[in-house]
């Protein structure tokens, strides 16, 4: 992991009329970091994450993301980012090929390097041969590692995963997890959410948030000793079981 | 008779460019009374055997029984009977807390007093808002709506698929709470989840995978039988670590679970001297190694690769 910080964000602030939903958060996240972003349902997680991804505006406080502002530059910081959920992945009427070339292309990607791009990822994925299969026939499993490999297919410098693993197996979801390791080797940036506390601990650091308020961000191994507990489920279950506000 | 008895269901879909075997033959039943879990991933087949046993859907072989009814000829009498709260919210929208709840209770020719004590732990949590529109709730206000009416009209078999899909931590553990609560009613309960850790909340559970059965047993049962040493191991690099583990040809296999990679051996002469040594030849920092008890984790992926 390198010191350069990809993203920082001080005292950012989202209201909506006298609803604070994310309120006064500061952290960094360097390069190429694993950076776990949790909280119960209703924190906050999603509107911090839009004001990431420049999707919506701060009501106050400054954040840069891969070196641009969140107020002034948000379509560059689109352009630089990767992002993936369980709910918004491919087009199942598309074939694998066609999913790949058409985010990439969206991201400016020439189609010369398109082409390496599609044969590298299908080897890394096993799936050489399966090009032209649709992606509404892969078993889910498969959809979302090749989500994954395409959100990044534009060598974003962050990507953002909501969820990613929901509802997949217990083998895929560790899969899965390898591909991010990797992905984080190559230097990319991961800012994950996830409801899996086993994946929390495979994060480099964990933030938790509370009623819209970052009450904890420190490594897996740091929380748990933090808050005397044996996993990141009983350091969740002791912060989250604070919060005030309902969902 | 018991109260749910599934014998040798199969359902396959078919479209024109492809057939899906959803259920490949599924048999178990669940006592009077219990918390039985069926637990699998997103395509396993939770769905399309719950939409068969609440008479929504036609199997195409095999028997089913609520109750000791036959859910292909008696429906009717199965619809008046059991509760069922599917994954997708399915309330109307555009009605409000308690108007959902009346709808639901006259369907059933009942009234919301009468069973009132039923639902009155959860129903007292979204009394507050019960005007709102359900549309306008939040996730966890929805989920509790959704079971007050799956539950309105005293249901003796409770059907509940993934409940707790995309749920937090803390309120999944409330909502366990909840169902155990209704257990201690009599309720027999019905629930699938993708969330393997929750199958010890249950009395028993059902592991499937792929539409078929990988196993029947108490929670205790099913780690029982997982047969072999399970090793945790951690260090500093834990990638490194386990591509090191890995490239190890006695390894049977090795996963991650949060702090630890869990080991098993192909076979039991190797153990924990095995790591040990391996970690003296790469040096890693703050190696550890000690024996560990499976969960059902643990036990699912080695059924799943069988």
């Amino acid at each position: 992991m390198q010191n350069e910080k990809v993203i920082t964000a001080h005292d950012l602030t989202k209201k909506f009329g006298d609803f604070t939903a994310v309120d006064h958060i500061s952290f960094e996240v360097s390069k190429g970091e694993i950076f776990g972003f949790l909280g119960a349902n209703g924190a906050g997680k999603t509107t911090a994450m839009r004001m990431l991804c420049g999707l919506s505006m701060p009501t106050s406080g400054t954040a840069t993301v891969a070196g641009f502002d969140v107020y002034k530059e948000n379509e560059q910081i689109k352009k630089n980012i990767g992002y993936m959920s369980q709910k918004f992945s491919l087009y199942e009427d598309l074939t694998i090929r066609e999913n790949i070339k058409f985010y990439a292309g969206i991201y400016g990607v020439s189609d010369k390097h398109i082409k390496e791009k599609t044969a590298s990822l299908m080897e890394e994925l096993h799936m050489q041969g399966e090009e032209k299969t649709l992606v509404r026939a892969l078993p889910l499993g498969w959809k979302q590692k090749l989500a994954f490999s395409i959100a990044i297919v534009h060598d974003p410098a962050i990507v953002f995963l909501d969820e990613p693993t929901g509802g997949v197996d217990p083998v895929t979801r560790r899969e899965f997890w390898t591909l991010i390791y990797q992905a984080s080797a190559r230097g990319i940036t991961i800012f994950v959410t996830t409801h899996y506390m086993d994946e929390a601990e495979y994060c480099n650091r964990v933030s938790i948030m509370v009623d819209g308020r970052i009450d904890a961000l420190d490594s897996p191994a740091n929380l748990m000793k933090t808050y005397a507990a044996t996993s990141m489920d009983g350091v969740f279950l002791q912060l989250a079981r604070k919060a005030q506000r309902g969902e | 008779m018991k109260p749910i008895v599934i014998e040798n269901i199969v359902k396959t879909y078919r479209t024109k460019k492809e057939v899906v075997e959803a259920l490949k033959g599924i048999s178990f039943s669940v006592n009077k009374g219990e918390i039985f879990g069926l637990i699998g991933p997103d395509g396993a087949g939770k769905t399309s055997l719950f939409r068969i046993l609440t008479t929504l859907l036609l199997q195409d072989s095999g028997k089913a029984y609520i109750d000791g009814f036959d859910v292909k000829t008696d429906y009717k009498q199965i619809r008046q009977r059991v509760g069922y709260m599917p994954g997708k919210f399915s309330l109307y929208q555009d009605l409000s807390i308690q108007e959902n709840l009346e709808f639901f209770a006259t369907i059933f020719n009942t009234s919301i007093q009468k069973n009132y004590q039923l639902i009155k732990d959860i129903y007292t949590q979204i009394e507050p808002f019960k005007d709102r529109k359900a549309g306008k709730l939040s996730g966890g206000m929805k989920q509790k709506l959704a079971l007050c009416c799956a539950l309105i009209h005293k249901p003796s078999v409770l059907f509940l698929d993934e409940p707790t899909t995309g749920v937090d931590a803390v309120s999944r553990k409330e909502f366990w709470e909840m169902l155990h609560r209704l257990k201690e009613e009599g309720i027999t309960i019905l629930v699938s989840t993708p969330y393997m850790d929750e199958a010890s909340l249950c009395d028993r559970v059902a592991l499937i995978q792929k539409g078929e059965i990988l196993s029947v047993n108490t929670p205790e049962g099913i780690t029982g039988q997982f047969g072999k040493p399970l090793w945790a191991v951690k260090a500093t690099e834990m990638f490194p670590l386990m591509n090191a583990i890995k490239a190890d040809p006695a390894v049977e296999s090795c996963y991650p679970f949060g702090q630890y990679h869990h080991v098993v051996f192909k076979t039991q002469e190797h153990s924990k001297e095995k790591l040990e040594n391996l970690n003296a030849n790469a040096a890693f920092t703050n190696f550890e190694v000690h024996s560990i008890q499976p969960n059902i984790e643990d036990c699912f992926m080695a059924l799943m690769k069988d």
